[in-house]
Order: structure tokens, then sequence, then C-alpha cells
């Protein structure tokens, strides 16, 4: 029989690390708030990737638990967050967060 | 199999918080016709009242619950009133304010509730996950607060900012969660600090690198250098009585957070941490304060100023002592009443279509309208630590805290950053005594409830400043079996 | 009652707080009846306190009540606490009661100030502090006190502040209060650290003078003189007197209460509080009697030549400090603080009759232009005339048994000396000179008032004159709780206040052996070697000393009014010297003022211009130009706050990974 041959956790939290750092350049570099957001999911689900590794390589419920939450918690913040878009566009017509200065110095 | 013992009772304030959340929002639905929403603000203020007075029924007891992920101990219980003043007063000032800018919603109240649960939480977990689901409560409430006024261009500008860096910051912070827990395999704060001990870990650079994103996700709550930049933006951009719920709640709730996570789950580290939080003490303080010091726009130099009070609790937090803890307890405190007090009396000086929020709008204020002035200039002079009010002997307990542990160079620079405050905020007190108005303002309403927040908050600062001893004894058995 | 002691100082507190913010808005009827009533309340409490102290047995007459904790540090504790034993019950009721008097009187005669509401604020904001000075249980409170009453002083002999010369004289009075300051400040931390070098961290009275012996001799000399020089500042003695005529600006009832009555007895009050460390260092017991009878002297023979009624009474003031210090200088503390009391009254009562001559003449102050008021204000005539014959210590008036109690002291006390009590008693005829000097201008002999004037004078209102009644019954009568045992009175003063001051004399004999000096001066001898007979003769002798000098009064003022204007001419030189004060303050001013002003300048010119405005300017602008541009950071614009985030972020890594290598 075939076996899948185990693969090392280390590769899962390089992965995880790899994402993270997408998604905290993609929040630092895109113009669209939506995209600015998706990539902080990004981020979020990063970590729910090293949660659940770190779970199964320490055999504790723990992280997967937490990574349980974290996508609750995600959840709602996008909730939240695609009503504030929304309503950002009805007064402002745009999202590009590059536009948006008006509160400053 | 054992089912885990639940006690309810133990988290009893939280539960009359969360209830009387959701009861604000089932009233709201039943009466949805009614315009003048200030009956819920009523119903909010008996549920903080009943929960302030269950929780004080638990004082003096420590008990531990939830499989040990909850804790009710003096510690808990000093944040859990602090909150609940801060959500109380909040809620006095909210009534009028709301109805004038024509955001009462009955989602608004709840919104405080839950916010104020999230908080409770935070300050009681003593396991990351309570924590960060307590974080994200506050923070999702609060998000939503911020942009309540939908009309208007700045405050849904200021939704957004914090909603996008907020989340941003959380990235961080459950990374660095998620390290800690790789490294240590545990999620209570006791356990990781054991685990730590037992195999010296001191090296592990997951768990530094833990350190690096906790402080990247607190130091955003808190406000600290260079993790501030939304605050000026969010707290000008907020409806004002919602900035002073952040300014004082979400300051109080990411400093418990910090001090419980930091001290019960990372005394080992201490060495490594009290050298960056020296330097962010530092910078927060400082570029707090000297950026105040141009600022036109009231809200936007009490932003600056919460920056800076952020830096002073900073500097108890790298002193570290008993007396620097239960000095950030007091501090947060004293804080809470002569903030909200500020934010107060700029609630009060607007009027629908006409915020007043200029400094130059106070000019001429001071014979006009001498009892908000009167109150006005003790909270900024209590900001600005002058004897006897409250954030004197807030700032005397955070810097002889320094000294006492020999932080010199940072008490001193403290006590220069206080110098260099006095003049922002005395600006503001010469402006209203000294200076013919520019313009005049008439026609101002003065909410009963928020006059009585006004009276509340000149109480609270002048017990703080004036009989000290009876809040520091308190928070100091508070933070007995925190370290 | 004792557990409401804070009532008293409560009351005062309220008043001000009411007077202060709404004062302006309630209008003058509120603010009339909130002033006085505050004051008259807790001097009801005072009273009652105060019967229930001579309820109980002298042994038991000491009661503190802690209100709360006020600086808690380390080891150290002060607390906001209230005292009262028989030393701090009698000023209190001293402080409330002429004080009430005093409120009352002033609503009559600033009726018509605009700044009526303001002058009441300040007015009980004063007597709060002088309670706390008073009633005070450590040093940290009783300091409190005293800088505030300093505070109100400045504030209300500047209360006519478009006035130059009345800004002026408070600024005077606040520079020169703080010199002393700096003495009572030094001496505090003294006695702080020296304690504490015995591990005892307190500035407690109890604890502190518990532990006095402790110390040794020359601390405590070091402590006390220092203490001494903050008492010379608030009590206007020698060389720190200068402030108090000037403080005559403000309303004559201030000058009554605060600058008469009440405040400048601080000093006086201090040094018997602080009894316990003066009787163990009798250097200093020796300086101080020594400035208190030459203030005494000095100051009375200034009283000579002065033209300005308030003047003279400032420097008659000045005199009788004098003689309280030089009463508790030779360890006879109670009669000093007996002497305060009858001081406070016929003081207080002189200067609330100069207000009503004032008042009389709209505004008048020379008494050049006095004269022959007698048969017109009949009222203040008769109690100005009360005042004066007690001050001047005619027999059976309250001025005759504290001041002739000092005299004796000073003569027979361990601590006395002959020389101090035949200054004391040439200085006692030079009062009773000049008061009657001031006496006769102003009320008797040919009328010299303006005509302008002189068809409107009016006796004052019934608000202003039973205030002096009731200070000019007290004037007689105040002396009877003191009379001495030799004139068969049982002296209860004494007695009373035994618990907190001791024997007096008797203290400062046990410590006799520390210094050689004391011994050297303690000439006369034991204090119950002298026979009664002694002590009736010097009474004699004083009294008719006194005698003596209303007499010349009369022959020059009365008699034959051109004989004082002959003597000037022909002792022209000397006239002019004590005209002029000495020339004291032209001579503080070249010393002082203006070698400060020259070198403030030249350091101004080099140093100042350069180095200090260089770099105050330079951080100024440096801080402008920084707020300026650390602004500029804050774009708007989101990413670049998160930027700024991820920047920490690597920083704090940074740190980490280098530190991690290096160590």
């Amino acid at each position: 029989m075939w076996v899948v041959p185990a693969i090392p956790p280390a590769l899962f939290l390089v992965l995880s690390g790899i994402l993270f750092t997408i998604g905290v350049i993609g929040a630092l570099t895109r113009r669209n708030a939506i995209v600015v957001f998706m990539c902080i999911e990004l981020m979020l689900n990063s970590v729910n990737l090293s949660f659940i590794t770190f779970s199964r390589f320490l055999r504790s419920m723990d992280g997967v638990l937490f990574a349980f939450f974290v996508i609750a918690v995600a959840a709602a913040e996008a909730a939240v967050g695609l009503a504030i878009f929304v309503m950002l566009y009805r007064s402002r017509e745009t999202i590009n967060v590059d536009e948006i200065n008006l509160l400053k110095w | 199999m054992k089912l885990p013992e639940i006690d309810l009772c133990l988290i009893a304030p939280e539960i009359i918080v969360a209830a009387f959340g959701f009861f604000v929002l089932l009233v709201d639905v039943f009466f949805s016709k009614r315009e003048n929403k200030a009956y819920l603000g009523w119903i909010s203020l008996v549920g903080i009242f009943f929960a302030g007075a269950l929780a004080v029924t638990q004082a003096g007891s420590v008990k531990s619950g939830f499989e040990g992920m909850f804790i009710s101990d003096g510690y808990a219980l000093f944040f859990r009133i602090t909150f609940l003043i801060i959500a109380f007063l909040t809620v006095l000032i909210s009534m009028g304010y709301t109805q004038r800018e024509g955001i009462a919603f009955g989602e608004y109240y709840a919104l405080i509730l839950f916010a104020t649960l999230g908080m409770m939480l935070m300050a009681a977990g003593t396991h990351l996950v309570i924590i960060f689901l307590g974080l994200e409560t506050m923070s999702i409430s609060i998000y939503i607060l911020a942009g309540m006024m939908r009309e208007d261009k700045r405050s849904v500008e200021a939704a957004l900012k914090y909603f996008l860096l907020g989340a941003f910051a959380t990235g961080f912070l459950l990374y660095g969660i998620a390290l800690i827990y790789g490294a240590t395999g545990s999620l209570y704060l006791k356990d990781v600090a054991s685990y730590i001990a037992s195999k010296n870990l001191l090296r592990n650079p997951m768990l530094l690198m833990s350190l690096v994103f906790l402080t990247i996700g607190f130091g955003f709550k808190i406000a600290s250098v260079p993790f501030h930049m939304w605050t000026p933006d969010v707290y000008e951009g907020a409806p004002t009585s919602i900035t002073a719920f952040m300014a004082t709640g979400v300051k109080a709730a990411g400093f418990s957070a910090l001090v419980r996570v930091f001290f019960s789950a990372l005394p080992g580290f201490r060495p490594d941490w009290t050298s960056i939080m020296w330097l962010i003490a530092v910078a927060t303080m400082t570029v707090g304060n000297i950026v105040a010091i141009s600022q036109s726009n009231i809200k936007r130099m009490l932003a600056y100023s919460s920056i800076a009070h952020a830096g002073y609790i900073l500097v108890a937090f790298v002193a570290g002592n008993d007396l620097g803890v239960s000095g950030i307890l007091f501090y947060l405190m004293a804080y809470a009443f002569m903030n909200i007090g500020a934010f107060t009396c700029v609630i009060l000086l607007g009027k629908k279509g006409e915020e007043n929020t200029l400094i130059r709008d106070y000019a001429g204020i001071g014979f006009k309208y001498p009892l908000l002035s009167a109150a006005m200039t003790i909270f900024l002079l209590s900001m600005a630590g002058i004897p006897p009010l409250g954030g004197f002997m807030a700032k005397f307990y955070v810097f002889s805290a320094a000294v006492k542990e020999k932080f010199y160079w940072l008490a001193i620079l403290g006590v220069l950053n206080s110098a260099v405050s006095v003049y922002y905020y005395l600006r503001v007190t010469v402006l209203m005594y000294f200076r013919e108005p520019e313009r005049e303002i008439t026609g101002l309403q003065f909410s009963p409830a928020a006059v009585a927040a006004l009276v509340l908050a000149v109480i609270g600062t002048l017990y703080m400043g004036i009989f000290p001893s009876n809040v520091l004894s308190f928070a100091q058995k508070s933070i007995a079996g925190l370290m | 009652m004792f557990e409401y002691v804070w009532l008293i100082p409560l009351f005062p507190a309220i008043g001000f707080v009411l007077n202060g913010f709404l004062g302006r808005r309630l209008g003058k009827g509120f603010v009339s009846w909130v002033g006085p009533s505050a004051i008259g309340l807790s001097f009801l409490t005072a009273i009652f306190i105060f019967f229930e102290l001579i309820g109980r047995p002298p042994a038991e007459r000491h009661f503190e009540k802690v209100i709360f904790d006020w600086v808690v540090s380390g080891n150290f504790r002060t607390v906001i606490g209230y005292q009262i034993d028989p030393l701090s019950i009698l000023m209190a009721l001293v402080v409330t009661g002429v004080s009430f008097f005093i409120h009352i009187y002033s609503v009559g005669y600033m009726h018509d100030d605009p700044g009526y509401p303001r002058y009441f604020t300040y007015l009980n904001l004063f007597v709060f502090m002088m309670l706390n000075l008073i009633l005070a249980n450590n040093f940290l409170l009783m300091f409190v006190g005293w800088e505030g009453v300093g505070l109100c002083s400045y504030l209300l002999i500047g209360f006519w502040f478009e006035k130059d010369s009345a800004s002026n004289a408070g600024k005077k009075a606040f520079v020169v209060n703080r010199v002393g300051d700096f003495g009572f400040i030094l001496g505090m931390f003294l006695l702080f650290t020296s304690l504490g070098k015995h591990g005892i961290w307190t500035l407690d009275f109890t604890e502190v003078f518990a532990n006095a012996n402790k110390l040794d001799p020359a601390t405590v000399t070091t402590i006390t003189i220092l203490l001494f020089i903050g008492a010379c500042g608030k009590s206007a003695q020698i060389p720190l007197y200068v402030w108090l005529p000037d403080a005559m600006e403000g309303p004559t009832p201030v000058s009554s209460l605060i600058h008469a009555a009440t405040m400048v007895t601080a000093g006086v009050y201090m040094v018997a509080r602080c009894n316990v460390l003066y009787s163990m260092a009798p250097v200093s017991m020796a300086i101080v009697a020594i400035v208190g009878v030459a203030t005494a002297i000095y100051t009375a023979s200034i009283g000579f030549c002065q033209t300005d009624i308030k003047k003279v009474l400032a420097y008659s003031t000045i005199s009788q400090l004098g003689y309280m210090f030089l009463g508790v200088g030779v360890g006879a503390y109670s009669a000093g603080i007996f002497h305060l009391m009858t001081h406070a009254f016929f003081k207080g009562l002189l200067f609330l009759g100069a207000g009503s001559v004032m008042h009389a003449l709209s505004g008048e102050l020379d008494m050049r232009k006095m004269g022959a008021l007698r048969k017109k204000i009949p009222i203040t005539f008769w109690t100005f005339f009360i005042a004066t014959l007690a001050i001047a210590g005619i027999p059976g008036l309250s001025g005759f048994f504290s001041k002739d109690e000092i005299l004796w002291q000073a003569f027979s006390s361990s601590h006395g000396h002959f020389l101090l009590w035949l200054v004391a008693a040439v200085a006692a005829g030079m009062t009773a000179f000049y008061m009657f000097r001031a006496l006769f201008m102003t009320f008797f002999g040919q009328s010299r008032v303006d005509p302008h004037v002189a068809h409107h004078i009016h006796e004052s209102p019934k608000i202003m004159t039973v205030p002096l009644m009731i200070l000019a019954f007290l004037s007689i009568v105040g002396g009877y709780v003191g009379v001495p045992h030799v004139l068969g009175g049982a002296n209860h003063v004494h007695e009373f206040l035994a618990p907190v001051v001791g024997g007096g004399a008797e203290l400062g004999k046990a410590h006799a052996g520390i210094s050689l000096l004391s011994q050297a001066w303690a000439s006369s001898g034991e204090a119950g070697g002298h026979s009664a007979a002694l002590e009736l003769l010097m009474m004699v002798i004083s009294v008719v000393i006194a005698l003596i000098g209303i007499g010349i009064a009369y022959l020059f003022y009365i008699k034959n009014p051109a004989l004082p204007k002959l003597l000037a001419e022909r002792w022209r030189g000397l006239y002019r010297l004590v005209y002029n004060k000495y020339y004291v303050d032209e001579l503080y001013e070249i010393l002082f003022i203006n070698s400060l002003k020259s070198l403030g300048t030249g350091l101004w010119r080099g140093f100042d211009d350069f180095v200090i405005d260089g770099t105050v300017n330079g951080i100024a602008y440096l801080i402008g130009w920084l707020s300026g541009s650390i602004r500029r950071v804050q774009t708007g614009l989101v990413q670049n706050y998160a930027f700024a985030m991820i920047l920490g972020g690597v920083i704090i890594a940074g740190y980490y990974l280098i530190r991690g290598i290096f160590y």
C-alpha cells in the first residue's frame, strides 16, 4: 500500500510564516480596502495553520479549539468590516485606502 | 469522564452585563417607534449598577473557575469596578449626546455593554483564549461604535482606520499567542510561566518572537508609540462619548491584559521586555506631549495627551514593583475620571450642527459658563499633574515606583514630560479665562445626565487627589497574588 | 464631640466653595449670609469642643483625629489629621471667634465694593487655612496651612490690585515671607532627616516630641533656629518685618484679622507648639527672646512718628508680636499665648476702630487730618479708647495681665534676664505713648478734618459697631482668665496650657546643663526664688512707666500741641531717621534688591541673553519645531500607520536578536 510520507511539522510552520508575511505585505501595499482586509484575513488564517500544526504536534486540542474561535471572530470582523466599507463607499464613493485621509496631523 | 464544573456565580457580573445588553436590544425592537432612546440608557445604567454591586460582593475572595480559565481575584475586581465606572459615566454622557447627534440607536447602549463585557473578560481571563475573546468582543463593538455617525465622513473614516489597524494588530497578537502555545504547549498563563521556568526557555527564539508580537498587539490597544498612530485620527473622528470610552476603557483593558499576561505568564522575560518597554515608555510620553502642543482641535489634543498618559503608565510598568503595578491600577482609575470628565466638557460645549471642538472655541467661556469651565480646569490640571488632584497622585506613585527601582532617568524624563504637558493643558485654561471670545457660543443645552456625569467625575478626581490612600490601598490589595 | 473636630475647618471650606463658585451668581445677600455663618458655625463647634475638653482631667486633654492617610510612601506616612489639646483649641477659639466678628464687620465695611464675593471667598479660605495650621497634628499639614495663609494674605493685601501700591505690597509680603518659609522648610527637613537617622520617619507632632530627646543639642539648635526664621517671616520680626506695614494696603478688616489678630501670630504659635524642641535649645531660646524684645522696642520707636493711623497700628502689632516672642523665648509659653489671645482682641478692635474712622472720614488715613472725632463717632471712640487702655497696660484690662505676665517672666524665668525686662518695660512705656498719641490725634483736640469731608462724618452702621462693642468687652474681660497668683487670681490660662507647654521654665532647667551659655544666661536665679513682693513691685513699676508714657502723650498732643513740632525741629536728624523708619526699606533696597538687581542685570546681559535665553527659547523653538514635524508623520493614511507598527516590531525584534547574539 502506498503511504503518504509524513510531512515534517516544521514545513507547516514555515508555510504559516510565509502566508503571514504575504498577508502583512499585502495589507501594507494594496489600495483597495477590501483587498487589504483580505490580506489581514490571510494573516489570521496563517495563524490558524500554526495553531493546528502545534495542536497536532503537541497532541492537545487547545490549538484546534483556538483556531475555531479565531474563525468565528474573523467572521464577525468580516461582517463589521464589510458594513464599514459599504458605509464608506456611500459617503466617499471610494474605498481606496490611500484616498482616505480626511483626519490627519 | 468528569463534566467540567461550571460556577456561574463566578461570572455573575459578566452575565448581568451581557444579559442587559441583550435586554436593551430586545426592548429596542419592541419600542422601535420611540424617538427618544434615553430610557435604554437608564436600563443600561441599572445593569451596570447591578453588575458592580455583584462584583463588590465577590470582594476579598479569590476563586478560579471554568477549568482555571477564569479567575475572580482582587485584580479582576479592581478592573471590573474601573470598567463599570467607565461604562456608567459613558452611558450618562451619551444620553443627551446621542439624541443631539442623531445616533440614538438602541444598539448603541447594547454595544457599550458588550464592549464592557469584553473588557471584564480581559481582566479576569487566565487563559489566552479568554483574553483573546474578551479583546475581540470589546474591539468589534467599538469598531461599530466609532462609526456610529453614518452621515459624518470623519466618523466613518475613524471606524475604517480603527477597524483595519485593529484587525491588523489582532493578527500579530494571535501569532504571538500561537508561538507561546507552540513553545510551551499550554495556553494557561500560570502553566506557561512554570513551563518556561522548568525547561529554562529564556533563550527560546519562538518565545522571544512571541514577545515582540504581543508587544505589538497590546501596544496597539494601549496606544503606545509606535503603535499609536491610529489614536488621534480615531479619537477625533469618533463620536465624542465613544472617544471618552475608548480613551479610558480600551486603554485600561489593554493594560489589564498586558500586565496580567506579562507578569503572570512571562515573568522570566522581564529583563528582556524591561528595556524595550523603557524605550517605548519614553517615546510614548515624548511623542504624545510634543505633538499635543501643536494641535488645534481639542479632541485631537486630548488624544495625544492620552498617548502621553499611556507613556506615564508604562513607566510604572517598567518599574514593575508592587508600587508600580498598584500605581498602574490607581492611574487608570484616576485617568478614567479626569479624562471622561474632560470629554464631557467637550460634549457639553457643543450643540447640534456645531461641535465647537476647536481649542480657540474655548476662548472666553470661563465667565460665561463658570461651572463648566471650572470643571474643565480641574480635569486639565489633574491631567497636567497639579496637586491636590487625582492626576498628581497618580503620577506621584508612578514616578516614585520608578525611582524605587532605580530607573532615575525614566523618572526624570517622565517629570520633564509632565512639565511640557502643563503648557498645552494650561493653554486651554488661559484661553477660557483670560481671552475674549472670538465668537459667541450660545444656546447650549446641558443634558442633566451629562451634568451628573460631570459632577461624578469632579468628585472622583478630587477624591483620588485628596484621599488617595483609600484607592491605593485597594489597588495594593488587588495585586496580591498577581506576581 | 471630639470626633467632629474636622467640622471646624470644614465650615470655612464650604463657605469658600460656595462663595467662590456661586457668590457672583447669587449676589451679595447670599455671600453676606454664607461668609460669616460658615465661621460662626465653626466657632460654635470650637466652643463645644472646648467645653468638652475642660470637662476632662488635665492629663487626658489630648485627642487626635486622623481624617485619612495623605501621603504613604514606603515607611513614611503622613496623615491629614487634627489634634485637640489646650493649645490648639485655645487658638481655634481665638481665630474663629475674632474671625467671626470681623466677618460680620466686613459685611458692613465692604458693602459697596464690587469685589464683595471675591473678598469673602478669600477670607473664608484664609480661615480654613489658618485652622489647618492650628489644628494640624503634623508638621506637613501645618506647613500647608502656613503656606495657605501666606497665599490668602497675598491675595487680600493685593485685593485692590488696580492700585499699584497694593499689588506691590502684596508682592513684597509674598517675597519676604518666602525667605522665612525657606527657613521653615529647611528646619522641617532637617528635623525629618535627623530623626530618620534614628529610624523614626515621622513628622507627627506627638511622635516627634516624644523622640526629641534622641537628637543631639547642636541639631536641635539648628532646627529651632531655622524654624524661627520661618516664624520671623510670618510674624514680622527683625529683620523680616518690613512687609507688614506695607500690608496695610489691604482692606482694613483684613489688616485686623490677618495682619493683627491671627496670621501674624502663627509664628508664636509654632514656637509654642515646638516648645519641647526649643526648651532643649537654650541658645535658640535666647535668640528668640532677644529678637523679640529688640523688635518690640525698635518698632515701638518707629510708631512715634507715623502719621498714618494704620501704619501706627501696624508697627504696634510688630512690637506686640515682639513681646510674644519675648514671652516664648524666656520659656513662658503660656504667657506668650495668653498675650497672643488678648492682643487678638484689642488689636483686632483697634484696626476695626481705625476702619470705622476711615469709614466716617471717607477713607482718610492721615491722623493730621483728623481730630475731635470723639463726639461725632462716640461708639468708635469709646471702643478705641478701651483698646488703647488695654494695649497700654492699664490695670484691670486684658492687656495689663498678659503683658505683665511676660514682663515678670522675662525678669524671673531661668531663661530671663534683667536687661530683657528693662528693655521690654521701656518699650511698654513707648507703646503707651504712641497709642495715646494716636488716640489724642484722632479723637481729641481741634478738628483738622478736610471741610469737604467734615459735613458728612457719621457713625458706622450697627453691623460694624456691634462687633466693635463685643471686642471691646472681650478686651476688658479677656484678661481675667489669666490673673496672676500674686494678685489673688488663679491664672487659669497657665494651668490650662500646662499639659502642652509644660512648666516652661522647669523644662528648660532640666536641659540647663546642655550649654554653657544657658548657665551664663540664667542670671536671675531660680524662678521660684523671687518673692511675691518683688513681683508686685515690678508690676507697679511697669504701670508707672505706662502712665508716664500716657502723660507725655497728653502733654504733647492735648496740653501743648506745639511741643512735638518743636522737638522735631530741635532733633531734626533723629526725627527724620525715625520718621523714615530708620531707612531700613532703603537699606534693604540697596543691600538686597539693588545688588540682586545689578547682579541680575549682569547675569541677564552676560549669561541670560546668550545661554539661558538661548537655551529656553531654543528649547521652546525646538519643541515647537519637533511638534510641527512629528505631526507631519501622521499622514492620515492607514497603511503608513500599519507600516509604523511593523517598523516598531522590527526594531524590537532586532533588539532581541542583537541582545541574543551578544549575551
